[in-house]
C-alpha cells in the first residue's frame, strides 16, 4: 500500500479519535455529572452570605491568630537529606512556640504536598484551642464540641487518620462569634 | 496497624479482580464470542474501521503492524502540538498563551508516549481545551496503543498472526479503556472530584488572600490518568491534590487502578498461550517484587527521618498529605513507578531514600508489572533470556511456549535491554557534567544525582513521575528528556514486535522429555534472578552514588 493511503488512513484515525476520546465521551458525562452530583461536579464550594467563599476539599491559608491554622505549604520538595528541610521545620517550630503550642503536632512542621492539605490532625487542632478560646472569648468545651462535629477519619473512608478540616472549622467558628455577639443562633 | 490492613485489601483487591479483566482482554483480542453488553459495539467498530479505509487483517509481518503505528502516532501529535503552540482563547477562561516551542514538543511527546512528564504547571499554562484536546486525546490514544502492542506481542509468542494494528486501537478504546474510564469517573466524582467545564475560580478567602479553585473536567481525566498509566495531572499536585484525590478511598481505589490493566494483561497472556499457570507463576514473581518494595517504602516512610527527632516524631509528612499519610504515600511511590504510571499522591523527592531507592529499582526494571502493554511484553524478554541462560546451563536446546529460542531471538532481547541505559546513564552523565546550574538541582549532595538520574529513567521508562525539586523547564531539560521520552518508546516497540514475529513463525514443537519447562516455581526463581541481574546491575553505580549514599549520609 502506497505511503499517501496510509498517511490517509492515519489522518482519518486521528480525526475519529479525537472526536471520540474529546467530545464523544466527555460531553456525556459532564450532562451527567450535574444531574448525579452537581456539588461535587462544580467544585464542592463553600458560600457564605452568598459569596463564594472556599471549596470543602480544598485548604486556605490562615495566618491569624483567631483561626484555626493549616499545614505549612511552599517547599515539599525538601529531601531527607537537605540542611535546608531542618532549618525549616526548626523555624516552624519556633513559630509555633511563640502562638503558645510547645510541642506541634509533626503536620504543623511539615510541608504538605499540594499545599492546599485541607486537614491537620486532631492533635494539632487541640493545642490551638485555648488560643483560639482565648482570642474569641468562647468557652473551650465549645469548642471542643465543635471539633468532634468537623471530625473526618478513617470510618468514614476520608482519611487514614482522625483529622479536621480546618476551613470548615473556621467557617463555623465565625458563625459562633457572630452569634455570640448578636445573641442570635446563627443557621 | 489499620495502614496494613488498607494497603493488603487494596492489592488482594487487583489479584482478585484481574482474571476477570483479564478473561475480556482475552475475549476481546482473540475474536471469542462476548458478552451481551458489549456485542453490539461489533457493527460500530466494523463500520468505523470500513470509514478509515481499513479492511481489519491482520499484518503479514511485524512492519505491517509497526508502520500504521508509527503513521498514527505522528499524526496524533499534530492536533496536541497545535492546541498547546496557539492554544486559542475558546474554552480558555484564564487566556492563556501559547507554550514556548520546547515546552510544547516536550508535552506533546511526553503524553504521546505514555509518559506524561509535565515540565509546566498545568493550571497556571494550560486552558480547558488544551487540557481536553491535547492532554486527554493523548492519554487515550497513547494507552490504547500501548495495549494493542501488548496484545500484538502476546499473539506472536502464542503462535498466532499478530493482528491489524488500528482494530487492535480501536477495540482496546472502545472495549476497555473508555468503559473503564467512564466508571472510574463516575465513582470518582460521585466522590468529590470535579466534572465541569465552569472556569477555575478564583476566590477571597477568609483572610482576605485571593485563591484559584483550579476546577475542570477533572473526573474523567483523572480516570484516564490512573487506568492507561499515564499520570500526568491535571494541576501540578496531582493526586496530592484535594480536587483529583480528594479521599482515603479515592486513595485506595486510585491505587488499585493503576494495576488493574497490566496485572489483566498478564493473565491474558495465560489464556492466549493455553497455560495459565505460566501466566499465575508470573503474577506471582511480578507481585513478590511488587510487595518487597512496597514494605521497604511503606516502613521507611512510617518510621520517618531521625534527623528532625528533635522536633518530630513519628513518620515522614514531608511533601504529603494527611488524608494518606505517610504509610499510603509510600505504597503509591512504588505502584506508580513499577506500573510506569507516575502519578504522585506526594513528594517523591522528600520521601526517604529507602523509597527512592525502590522506585528507582521500579524505572531501571521495568517490568513490576511495567507499562500498558509494554510491561507483559519487557518480562517476556526477560523470560526468554532465562530459557536461553539456562538452556546453556543444563546442556538442553532452549525452547519457551512450544518453540525454540535461535539466535535472532537472542539479540532482539539483548538489544531490547540495552535500549534503557543507553537514553537514561548518557544523558544523566552528559547533565552532571554540566555543571549544577545546567541540571537544576534542588537538593544538595547524593540526592542531587538521584535527581538527574531520575528524571532520565522516568522518561525513558516513559514513567514520568520526578524528583520534582528539579529545575527542569528549561531547554536542556525539554530537549535532552525528549530524546529519551521517544527513545524509550518506539525502539523498544519495533523490537518487540520484530522479536515477536520471529517467534511466531517458528514452528511449535511437541514437548519432549529434553524440555526445560517454563512453568514451574523453580523456573520462575531463576527468572527473578535474571531479572535482578540484567535489569537492575547495570545501574548499580548511579544507586551507589545517589539513594544509597543518602541512606548511609543519614544513617552516620
Amino acid at each position: 500500500m502506497s505511503f499517501t493511503a496510509q498517511l490517509l488512513r492515519g489522518v482519518r484515525l486521528t480525526l475519529l479519535l479525537w472526536l471520540l476520546t474529546v467530545v464523544v465521551i466527555t460531553l456525556p458525562l459532564l450532562g451527567l455529572a450535574r444531574l448525579v452530583a452537581p456539588d461535587a461536579a462544580s467544585g464542592s464550594l463553600l458560600q457564605r452570605d452568598g459569596a463564594v467563599v472556599g471549596a470543602r476539599l480544598i485548604g486556605q491559608p490562615f495566618s491569624t491568630a483567631r483561626y484555626l491554622q493549616g499545614r505549612p505549604a511552599g517547599a515539599p520538595n525538601l529531601a531527607a537529606s537537605n540542611p535546608e528541610l531542618t532549618k525549616r521545620v526548626a523555624t516552624a517550630a519556633s513559630r509555633w512556640q511563640s502562638l503558645g503550642v510547645t510541642s506541634p503536632a509533626p503536620d504543623l512542621l511539615q510541608d504538605s504536598a499540594s499545599g492546599v492539605d485541607p486537614h491537620i490532625s486532631l492533635a494539632a487542632a487541640r493545642q490551638q484551642l485555648p488560643r483560639l478560646a482565648r482570642e474569641r472569648q468562647l468557652p473551650l468545651v465549645q469548642l471542643e464540641r465543635l471539633l468532634r462535629l468537623h471530625q473526618e477519619g478513617p470510618l468514614g473512608l476520608q482519611s487514614i487518620e482522625p483529622v479536621v478540616n480546618v476551613l470548615g472549622f473556621n467557617l463555623a467558628l465565625d458563625g459562633l462569634s457572630a452569634g455570640a455577639v448578636t445573641g442570635q443562633p446563627v443557621p | 496497624m489499620l495502614l496494613w490492613l488498607l494497603a493488603a485489601v487494596t492489592l488482594a483487591a487487583v489479584v482478585l479482580t484481574a482474571p476477570a479483566l483479564g478473561r475480556h482482554l482475552f475475549e476481546v483480542f482473540d475474536d471469542r464470542p462476548q458478552p451481551a453488553w458489549d456485542r453490539w459495539l461489533n457493527p460500530i467498530e466494523a463500520a468505523l474501521l470500513r470509514w478509515i479505509g481499513d479492511a481489519g487483517r491482520s499484518a503479514e509481518s511485524a512492519s505491517g503492524y509497526l508502520a500504521p503505528l508509527l503513521i498514527s502516532n505522528a499524526l496524533f501529535a499534530l492536533p496536541a502540538l497545535a492546541l498547546l503552540l496557539l492554544q486559542p482563547l475558546w474554552l480558555n477562561p484564564l487566556g492563556f498563551g501559547g507554550l514556548r516551542w520546547d515546552l510544547a514538543m516536550h508535552t506533546t511527546i511526553s503524553f504521546l508516549t505514555n509518559t506524561d512528564q509535565q515540565h509546566l504547571v498545568p493550571e497556571q499554562s494550560l486552558g480547558t481545551l488544551a487540557q481536553l484536546g491535547a492532554m486527554q486525546f493523548l492519554m487515550f490514544v497513547s494507552a490504547g496503543t500501548g495495549l494493542a502492542v501488548g496484545i500484538a506481542v502476546i499473539r506472536g509468542f502464542s503462535g498466532r498472526p499478530i493482528g491489524n494494528f488500528h482494530r487492535d486501537l480501536l477495540r482496546s478504546l472502545t472495549r476497555v479503556l473508555i468503559p473503564a474510564s467512564l466508571l472510574l469517573a463516575l465513582f470518582l466524582l460521585v466522590c468529590g472530584v470535579p466534572m465541569t467545564l465552569a472556569p477555575p475560580l478564583q476566590i477571597t478567602t477568609l483572610e482576605g488572600a485571593s485563591q484559584l479553585l483550579p476546577r475542570g473536567p477533572i473526573a474523567l481525566f483523572e480516570a484516564i490518568k490512573q487506568l492507561g498509566e499515564n499520570g500526568g495531572g491535571f494541576v501540578s499536585a496531582n493526586s496530592a491534590h484535594p480536587y483529583e484525590n480528594p479521599t482515603l478511598l479515592t486513595n485506595l481505589v486510585s491505587t488499585w487502578a493503576m494495576l488493574i490493566i497490566p496485572a489483566a494483561t498478564l493473565d491474558a497472556f495465560g489464556r492466549f498461550v493455553g497455560n495459565r499457570r505460566q501466566s499465575n507463576l508470573l503474577l506471582v514473581l511480578v507481585f513478590a517484587l511488587l510487595v518487597i518494595g512496597a514494605v521497604v517504602a511503606m516502613a521507611a516512610e512510617q518510621a520517618g527521618k531521625p534527623v528532625l527527632d528533635r522536633w518530630i516524631s513519628g513518620g515522614n509528612l514531608q511533601g504529603k498529605e494527611l488524608r494518606f499519610g505517610a504509610g499510603l504515600t509510600g505504597l503509591w511511590s512504588v505502584v506508580t513507578t513499577g506500573t510506569m504510571t507516575g502519578a504522585v499522591n506526594g513528594a517523591i523527592d522528600a520521601a526517604m531514600p529507602l523509597t527512592i531507592l525502590t522506585t528507582l529499582f521500579n524505572l531501571f526494571l521495568q517490568v513490576v508489572f511495567g507499562g500498558q502493554g509494554t510491561g507483559i511484553a519487557y518480562l517476556l524478554v526477560f523470560l526468554l533470556l532465562a530459557v536461553f541462560l539456562t538452556g546453556l546451563m543444563v546442556g538442553r536446546t532452549p525452547e519457551f511456549l512450544g518453540r525454540k529460542v535461535e539466535k535472532p531471538q537472542v539479540v532482539w532481547a539483548s538489544l531490547i535491554l540495552l535500549i534503557h541505559p543507553i537514553f537514561v546513564l548518557i544523558p544523566a552523565a552528559l547533565t552532571l557534567a554540566g555543571g549544577a546550574t545546567l541540571a537544576g538541582i534542588s537538593n544538595p549532595g547524593s540526592h542531587g544525582i538521584s535527581q538527574v538520574v531520575y528524571e532520565y529513567a522516568s522518561a525513558a521508562a516513559n514513567n514520568g513521575s520526578g524528583l520534582e525539586g528539579l529545575g527542569d523547564g528549561t531547554p536542556w531539560w525539554n530537549l535532552s528528556t525528549s530524546l529519551s521520552l521517544l527513545g524509550g518508546r518506539y525502539l523498544p516497540i519495533a523490537a518487540l514486535l520484530a522479536l515477536a514475529d520471529g517467534v511466531r513463525r517458528k514452528p511449535a514443537l511437541e514437548p519432549s522429555p529434553g524440555t526445560l519447562r517454563t512453568d514451574t516455581g523453580l523456573f520462575t526463581g531463576v527468572t527473578a534472578v535474571v531479572l535482578v541481574i540484567l535489569g537492575a546491575l547495570t545501574f548499580f553505580p548511579v544507586l551507589a552514588l545517589g539513594p544509597i549514599a543518602e541512606v548511609l549520609t543519614l544513617a552516620s
